[in-house]
């Protein structure tokens, strides 16, 4: 995996931590309004980075689109992965 | 439903190759107080729990323990990964590859493999969200048993994440708790 993609990666990473981070929080508190926006406005920056990785490097998902022949299945798989690529 | 994402949840950099290493971060790989358990133990939970609040949480951090046991997984893979048979002689890991070679097994550190009698499930909401807050301080105190014993830069840190989700994970059970305890005050009063 080569260092745009690895960063590329790694963003989708973080914001999907966040992402864990807000659900977790909003189950309990779920008329937190300042949370809650929190929470909308980082789904909306992880749908765009992972529309970007889908269409350029394949799915990350097995919901996603994929060019000819299926991309989902293109390693590194995530353990394989050397993440001290991109620091 | 689950669905899977090609990603883990953190970063894992491994630096060395550690056999003996690798066995003991085992213990939350497949241990009693280890990830498994843990995803397992809520997951199955869920039904028996009362309100949509308790639901989510159970939900949620269910599945994300399974995105830790990944990440445990993966910490084994890389430290062994490159070991050669000499340098797995001698060390804690020989009798997993007496067994199995390098692959992947739910054991804990002694090589007892999980059972589903490490959990518990009751009829009983109460009852399963004290016995979820006690898992997650165990899943502490044994993250940073094996933070001592790490001396790979790269495990620690990851075991560093890890331990500050089981603190994470207490103190949102907690409030799940209080907010069932309500639940059934409420309901004997009308
Ligand atoms: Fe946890």
């Amino acid at each position: 995996m080569d260092d745009k993609q690895l960063q590329l990666l790694e963003d989708i990473m973080e914001i999907g931590f966040s992402l864990v981070e807000t659900n977790l929080y909003l189950d309990t508190h779920p008329k937190d309004e300042r949370a809650l926006r929190l929470h909308n406005t980082l789904a909306g920056q992880y749908q765009e980075l992972e529309f970007l990785y889908n269409s350029k490097y394949g799915p990350l998902k097995y919901t996603g689109m994929s060019q000819f022949p299926w991309k989902y299945i293109d390693e590194p798989w995530p353990w394989e992965i050397d993440y001290s690529g991109c620091d | 439903m689950w669905i899977y994402e090609k990603k883990l949840q953190y970063p894992v950099k491994v630096y060395s190759c550690n056999p003996s290493l690798a066995q003991m971060i085992l213990e939350q790989f497949g241990g009693a107080d280890g990830e498994l358990s843990a995803g397992v133990r809520y997951l199955t939970q869920r039904w028996s729990m009362p309100t949509g609040e308790a639901k989510g949480i159970l939900t949620d951090i269910g599945t994300e323990e399974l995105a830790h046991w990944e990440i445990i997984g993966t910490i084994v893979y890389k430290l062994v990964k490159d070991a050669t048979v000499e340098q797995i002689k001698g060390t804690p890991f020989e009798a997993n590859y007496a067994n199995r070679g390098k692959a992947l097994f739910p054991q804990n550190a002694a090589g007892v493999p999980w059972t589903a009698t490490f959990i518990q499930s009751k009829d009983d909401p109460i009852a399963n969200l004290y016995e979820d807050m006690a898992a997650e301080q165990k899943a502490r105190s044994t993250y940073e048993n094996l933070i001592k014993l790490s001396d790979d830069p790269g495990v620690t840190d990851a075991l560093k994440f890890l331990r500050e989700r089981e603190v994470v994970h207490f103190q949102r059970f907690g409030e799940t708790l209080r907010i069932v305890e309500e639940y059934q005050e409420r309901k004997k009063h009308y």
